[in-house]
C-alpha cells in the first residue's frame, strides 16, 4: 500500500517537472513554474525517505539522511541567497557540478556493493544472468563517467567564470581529448564484456580518467562561452541522473533526468544559435581568443578618442541617449553606476534607453538580470528590434563594453566569423561613444570596423571608473 | 542480437519513458525567448537534482558497518541537496528580478 502511494507520488512529481519546465519557458509563468517543480521535488524526496522499501525492508540511517539534507539545504540556500547577481552563472555551474558528483558517488557505492557480494563471477552464478549483470554494469559505469565529467567540467567552468582559472590549451589537445575519451570507453567496455575477477582498481582508473577528461574538455573553451558549456554539462548531469533511474528502476529519476538531458541539449543549441555559432565551433573554439586572427586585422586606420568632459557635454545636451551594455559592463560590475548616469541624464531632460542585444555579454538574458539588479526600470530595456527602430532618432549611443554585437562586419563581411548574426545598428545614430578597456578585439577575436568610423569616438577605461567620472562631469556641466 | 531484443523486451516501460521524455523535453522548451535562457538553464539544473533520490536510497540501504557506503552516501546526499535547494533558490532569485520589474512598470 505505502509503496503504491510512493509510485503515485513519483508520477505526480514527474508531471510537475514537465509542467514546471513548460512554465519556465514563458516570462509570465516562469517563477510559478520554478515553484511547481520545487514542490514536486520536495514531495518526491520526502516520499522516498518515508515510503521507499525494497523487498519489504524500508530505508534506515534516518539520522544520516536528515543530517545530510539539513546541511545541504542550509548551505545551498545561503550560497544561493548571498551570491551576487553577476555571479549567477558560476553558481549554477557549481550546483550542476554537485549533481554530477552525486551521480558519480552513487555509482561508486553501488559498484563497491556489487564487488562485496561474492565477486562478479560468484554473483553471476547466484543472482542473475550474464546479460542482466552486464546491463547493470553498463548503467553504473555510464553514471560514473558522465557524472564525473560533468563534475570536473563544471568546476573548471566555475573557476573560469570567477576568474581564478584561465583558458588553457596545448598543441594537439583535441587529439589528446579524443584519445582520452576512447581510452575511457575502451576500459569501460573491457570491464563490462570481460568482467575481470578484481574489477575495483580498473573501476577507479575509469573514475580518475573521467575526471581528467572533464577538466581537459572545458580547459580550452573560452571563458565567454562558459554559459553554453554549463548548459551542455547540465544536460550531461541530467543523463547521469537518469542512469540512477535505470539502476533503481525509479521512474521519477528517469523522467527528471531524461527531461533535463533533452531540454538541456536543445537549450544549448538554442544558445549557440542566438550567437550564430554552431556547437562544434564553441567546443573546438575555432576563434575563441585566437591571437592570429586578431593581429591580422590590426592595421585598420585610425580612431579618435573623446575626453570625459566632452562626452559628458555631448550626452547632457542630447535629446535621446541609448546605452548599449555588454560584457565589459558585467565584468566591471558597473550596472549601478550605469543606472546612476541614466537617472542623472533623465533629470536633465534627456530620454535614455538601453538597447539589449539578445546575446550581449555572451549569455542570453545576462544584461536584463544585471540591470534589473541595479533597479533599472524594465520599460527602459529595449530589445534589439525596438532599439534598431530608435537609433535613427538617437543623438548619442553609449556603448559600454560591448563589441561583437555592434560589429558591422556581421552585415557586410561574408568572411567574418560572425557574419549573419543580427546586430544593433548603432551607426544610424548621430554619435557613437565606445567605452572599452583597450583596442583589443572582442571575444570573437575579430576587428571591429565601427571603432574606425568617423561618427565613432573612443572612451578608454574600465566601465565603472569611466561611468563614475562621467557622472561627476555631467553633474558639473 | 537476440540479447538486445530480449533486453528491450524486458525493459519496455523504461525505454518508452526515455523515448517519450526526449520528445517532451524538446517540445516543452521549444519556443523559449532568449531572455529566459539563463533562468531556464538554472531551473533545469535544479530538476536534475532529482539524483538526490538515488543518494537517499544509497544512504538508506547502507549497512551500519559499511563505512565507505555510509561516508560516500552521506556526501552524495549533501551534494544532491545542494543541487536541488541551491538550484531552485538561485532560479527563483533570477526570476524575481524579472517579475518585480514587470509589475512596477
Amino acid at each position: 500500500m505505502e509503496y503504491n502511494i510512493l509510485s503515485f507520488i513519483y508520477l505526480l512529481a514527474s508531471v510537475t517537472f514537465i509542467i514546471g519546465l513548460k512554465m519556465l519557458s514563458h516570462p509570465t509563468t516562469a517563477r510559478k513554474g520554478n515553484a511547481v517543480a520545487a514542490a514536486g521535488m520536495t514531495l518526491a524526496i520526502f516520499g522516498t525517505i518515508f515510503l521507499y522499501n525494497e523487498e519489504g525492508a524500508s530505508l534506515g540511517n534516518y539520522g544520516w539522511i536528515f543530517a545530510g539534507l539539513a546541511i545541504g539545504a542550509v548551505v545551498g540556500t545561503l550560497a544561493a541567497r548571498r551570491v551576487k547577481m553577476t555571479a549567477m552563472p558560476e553558481m549554477v555551474s557549481l550546483f550542476n557540478g554537485m549533481g554530477g558528483a552525486c551521480a558519480a558517488l552513487i555509482s561508486i557505492v553501488e559498484f563497491d556493493h556489487l564487488m562485496h557480494l561474492p565477486g562478479l563471477s560468484g554473483l553471476l552464478l547466484v543472482l542473475m544472468s550474464a546479460s542482466a549483470l552486464q546491463g547493470l554494469l553498463l548503467i553504473i559505469l555510464l553514471g560514473l563517467i558522465i557524472g564525473s565529467v560533468s563534475f570536473a567540467g563544471s568546476m573548471v567552468a566555475w573557476g573560469k567564470l570567477n576568474g581564478s582559472l584561465r583558458d588553457f590549451s596545448f598543441r594537439g589537445q583535441q587529439a589528446f581529448n579524443i584519445a582520452l575519451l576512447l581510452l575511457i570507453l575502451g576500459l569501460a567496455t573491457y570491464l563490462i564484456v570481460a568482467m575481470p575477477a578484481n574489477a575495483l582498481p580498473l573501476f577507479y582508473v575509469i573514475f580518475a580518467l573521467s575526471l581528467l577528461y572533464g577538466l581537459f574538455f572545458v580547459f580550452p573553451i573560452g571563458g565567454a562561452d562558459m554559459p553554453v558549456v554549463i548548459s551542455l554539462l547540465n544536460s550531461f548531469t541530467g543523463v547521469a541522473a537518469a542512469c540512477g533511474g535505470f539502476l533503481y528502476d525509479n521512474k521519477v529519476m528517469l523522467t527528471g533526468g531524461i527531461l533535463v538531458g533533452a531540454a538541456g541539449t536543445l537549450l544549448t543549441i538554442l544558445m549557440c544559435k542566438a550567437m550564430n555559432r554552431s556547437l562544434t565551433n564553441v567546443l573546438i573554439g575555432a576563434f575563441g581568443g585566437n591571437t592570429a586572427t586578431a593581429a591580422a586585422g590590426q592595421s585598420q586606420g585610425s580612431y579618435k578618442e573623446i575626453s570625459l568632459s566632452d562626452a559628458a557635454v555631448v550626452m547632457s545636451y542630447a535629446n535621446k541617449v541609448m546605452i548599449v551594455p555588454g560584457y565589459g559592463l558585467a565584468v566591471a560590475q558597473a550596472q549601478h553606476a550605469c543606472h546612476e548616469l541614466e537617472k542623472l541624464l533623465t533629470a536633465k531632460g534627456v530620454e535614455v534607453g538601453y538597447a539589449i542585444h539578445p546575446v550581449a555579454g555572451r549569455m542570453p538574458g545576462h544584461m536584463n538580470v544585471l540591470l534589473a539588479e541595479a533597479d533599472v526600470s524594465y520599460e527602459k530595456l529595449l530589445e534589439m528590434e525596438q532599439a534598431n527602430e530608435e537609433f535613427p532618432t538617437t543623438d548619442v549611443v553609449l556603448i559600454l563594453g560591448a563589441n561583437d554585437v555592434v560589429n558591422p562586419a556581421a552585415k557586410t563581411d561574408p568572411g567574418s566569423p560572425i557574419y549573419g548574426m543580427p546586430i544593433l545598428d548603432v551607426e544610424l545614430a548621430k554619435h557613437v561613444i565606445v567605452n572599452k578597456r583597450s583596442m583589443k578585439p572582442g571575444y570573437a577575436g575579430i576587428e571591429n570596423d565601427l571603432f574606425f568610423r568617423p561618427k565613432t569616438s573612443m572612451l578608454f577605461g574600465d566601465a565603472k571608473k569611466v561611468l563614475q567620472d562621467l557622472i561627476t562631469e555631467v553633474k558639473n556641466s | 542480437m537476440s540479447t538486445v531484443f530480449n533486453w528491450i523486451h524486458t525493459h519496455q516501460a523504461i525505454i518508452y519513458i526515455v523515448v517519450l521524455m526526449i520528445f517532451v523535453g524538446i517540445e516543452v522548451i521549444g519556443s523559449v525567448p532568449s531572455v529566459l535562457h539563463t533562468p531556464l538553464m538554472s531551473g533545469a539544473n535544479a530538476i536534475h537534482g532529482v539524483v538526490i533520490i538515488g543518494a537517499i536510497i544509497v544512504m538508506g540501504k547502507a549497512e551500519a558497518d559499511n563505512y565507505l557506503a555510509l561516508a560516500l552516501g552521506f556526501l552524495a546526499v549533501v551534494l544532491g541537496t545542494l543541487n536541488v535547494v541551491g538550484g531552485f533558490v538561485v532560479t527563483d532569485r533570477m526570476l524575481e528580478m524579472f517579475s518585480k520589474k514587470k509589475k512596477s512598470s
